[in-house]
């Protein structure tokens, strides 16, 4: 296990693992999406999903949610099988833009992400009540966004919606955070704070995270794993080891190069889009 | 039978007028039944707007029209025909929705579907040429022929869906707004989908029996889309959409009353009236707090 600079771990905490996956599969429609991926992610990892669209990095995330069956292989969610952790993994899936006529206030979405699968009405003023209340304001308040919570969801920018789904996936206190591109459609400076204030959960709450990801750069600093989807494969390790040009040349069956840009970004060239690589889909 | 059971004309006198509303018993069943069918069509319409199925909302209301024809040429009750078609239409919707395609063929197949309603309407209402007579109250409402027995099934009704609507309401709300999170955290999302189209059915069968199948839409949607243009907070939401529904009901029958205009005429025109004002009063603050940030950047 290595870990990047930026956050080494005791090994003392590494007890039980978030995510384990080994020789798994998922099928859809009859296609094998992809195969013989194992994978494992710690507690308070910070794992960065890359690889090309339609890559399986979405069919990955409803895998470990247990929205999607295994075809084959085993897996294991804290400690339990896929879908049943329910309580203790938050999610934010992909593009979930609300438009501009949206009529719901940010802080309700993220009372939703508290009592959402609840039945019945809450009486008010109960200390329960009170309590769900002070703890939607504290998570809030933890995204920074206190300013903008009580607003129509419709009428904020992406990286204020952002934020608040990820308070709404973190206000029950997960172990495990799966976001699906939470930084897709933001600009540069929200893409760093974004990704900064996930980091930062990830060491104060002690969460293992699982973000998917188009682009490295953003995060290329926090990392301390990558998982590596292409060519119904998939790879994982530091991502020292797995950004290189030998293993994602393996991984995809075609030569790719890894160039070192001088202010620190990687680029990833010669990439070919998945349907190339499955050579089973076309127009 | 009352014996100050005499029709006066407008008094301008409010208790006189007042008491006078409350004379005929067929007076106090509409205002009974138009006081359950708002609180039910406020709260179910809510959750309509919310979810954007007024379309879907609309067929039901459109395919309750031949259930009332069917009804009448079987010589059944009107609401047998009413429940029997609507939750029928409602599976129909459903089932629709389920194998949503894409948005578009959606809304094609519910448009579809209502337009097999309507000449199936047609076909009923001209099989059975009695009915004629009766057609306008199919389709604009009875509201001033309500029996006793019929606000007795209301309240069965509406006390029903409105429970299941108050038992459902979080896990239906967040299926509503964000279903992939719901579903992640296992709201069962398909079948809260299924369940809110059958008590929608419901509202419906139940709103068209007082408002008939074209006027639904005044208490189902209008009153629900003024209070979401109000207030984004949903209680607050749910709470206004049954008080607009409630207010235009009463003063709708009290209007009628003392006029000769028709009782749907003035649901109608008031639920449309207040949503105007609303949308209008939010357009201007939009501008002016527009105008006041354009002076303050300017300044
Ligand atoms: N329900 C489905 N049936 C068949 N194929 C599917 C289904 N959902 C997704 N796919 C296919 O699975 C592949 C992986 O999709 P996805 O996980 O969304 O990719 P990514 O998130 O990496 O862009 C895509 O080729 C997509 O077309
Ligand atoms: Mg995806």
């Amino acid at each position: 296990m290595s870990a990047m600079a930026a956050s080494p771990k005791p090994p003392a905490t590494r007890k039980e693992a978030a995510v384990s996956f080994e020789g798994a599969a998922v099928r859809l429609g009859g296609r094998t999406i992809w195969s013989d991926v194992s994978l494992t992610v710690a507690e308070a990892d910070f794992v960065a999903v890359l690889g090309p669209n339609g890559a399986g990095k979405s069919t990955l995330i409803k895998a470990i949610l247990g929205l999607l069956p295994l075809a084959a292989g085993t897996g294991s969610v804290l400690g339990r099988r896929p879908g049943e952790a329910k309580g203790r993994v938050g999610y934010l899936p992909q593009r979930h833009g609300f438009d501009p006529g949206t009529r719901i206030r940010g802080v309700d979405l993220v009372q939703l992400g508290l009592d959402g699968t609840r039945w019945g009405i809450p009486l008010p003023g109960t200390s329960s009540r009170k309590r769900d209340a002070a703890r939607v304001a504290e998570v809030i308040e933890l995204v920074g966004g206190s300013a903008y919570a009580s607003r129509p969801i419709g009428e904020l920018s992406g990286g204020e919606q952002q934020r608040l789904l990820i308070a709404q996936a973190l206000v029950r206190r997960p172990k495990l955070l799966l976001l699906d591109e939470p930084l897709d459609s933001l600009d540069l400076p929200n893409q760093a704070a974004v990704a900064a204030l996930v980091r930062r959960i990830c060491e104060e709450e002690r969460v293992a995270v699982l973000l998917v990801a188009h682009d490295l750069n953003p995060i290329i600093g926090y990392l301390d794993r990558v998982i590596y989807l292409a060519g119904g494969g998939a790879v994982e390790g530091p991502p020292e080891d797995v950004i290189t040009s030998e293993t994602l040349s393996r991984l995809y069956g075609a030569p790719i190069e890894v160039l070192h840009a001088s202010d620190g970004r990687l680029v990833v060239v010669g990439q070919p889009e998945a349907p190339f690589v499955h050579g089973d889909r076309h127009a | 039978m009352p014996e100050a059971a005499v029709f006066q004309g407008l008094s301008w006198n409010p208790l006189t007028d007042m008491h006078q509303l409350f004379a005929y018993p067929f007076m106090v069943n509409a205002l009974e039944a138009g006081t359950i069918v708002a609180v039910m069509a406020g709260v179910t319409g809510w959750f309509m707007v919310l979810r954007r199925q007024t379309f879907a909302g609309h067929t039901l209301s459109v395919i309750a029209f031949p259930g009332a024809a069917a009804a009448s040429l079987a010589g059944l009750p009107l609401a047998v025909g009413y429940f029997g078609f609507c939750g029928f239409g409602a599976l129909a919707l459903a089932g629709i929705a389920g194998s949503r395609r894409s948005l578009s063929a959606e809304s094609a197949a519910i448009g579809s579907l209502q337009a097999l309603a309507l000449a199936l309407g047609f076909l009923f209402v001209s099989l059975y040429h009695g009915i004629l007579n009766g057609l306008d109250s199919l389709l604009f409402g009875t509201f001033l022929g309500i029996t006793t027995e019929q606000v007795v099934v209301l309240l069965a009704v509406a006390g029903a869906a409105v429970v299941l609507v108050a038992i459902a309401a979080r896990p239906l709300f967040f299926a509503s707004v964000h279903p992939d999170v719901a579903r992640a955290g296992g709201v069962p999302v398909a079948a809260m989908g299924f369940g809110f189209l059958l008590v929608l059915g419901l509202a419906v069968a139940e709103t068209s029996q007082i408002t008939g199948a074209l006027l639904v839409f005044a208490l189902l949607v209008t009153p629900a889309a003024t209070a979401h243009q109000l207030t984004a907070r949903p209680v607050l939401g749910i709470v206004l959409s049954v008080a607009l529904a409630l207010a235009v009901t009463w003063l709708g029958l009290a209007l009628a009353y003392f006029s000769i205009y028709p009782v749907g005429f003035y649901v109608t025109s008031l639920s449309f009236g207040s949503y105007v004002v609303v949308r209008v009063g939010r357009a201007l603050g939009r501008r002016r707090q527009l105008t006041a940030r354009l002076a303050l950047e300017a300044a």
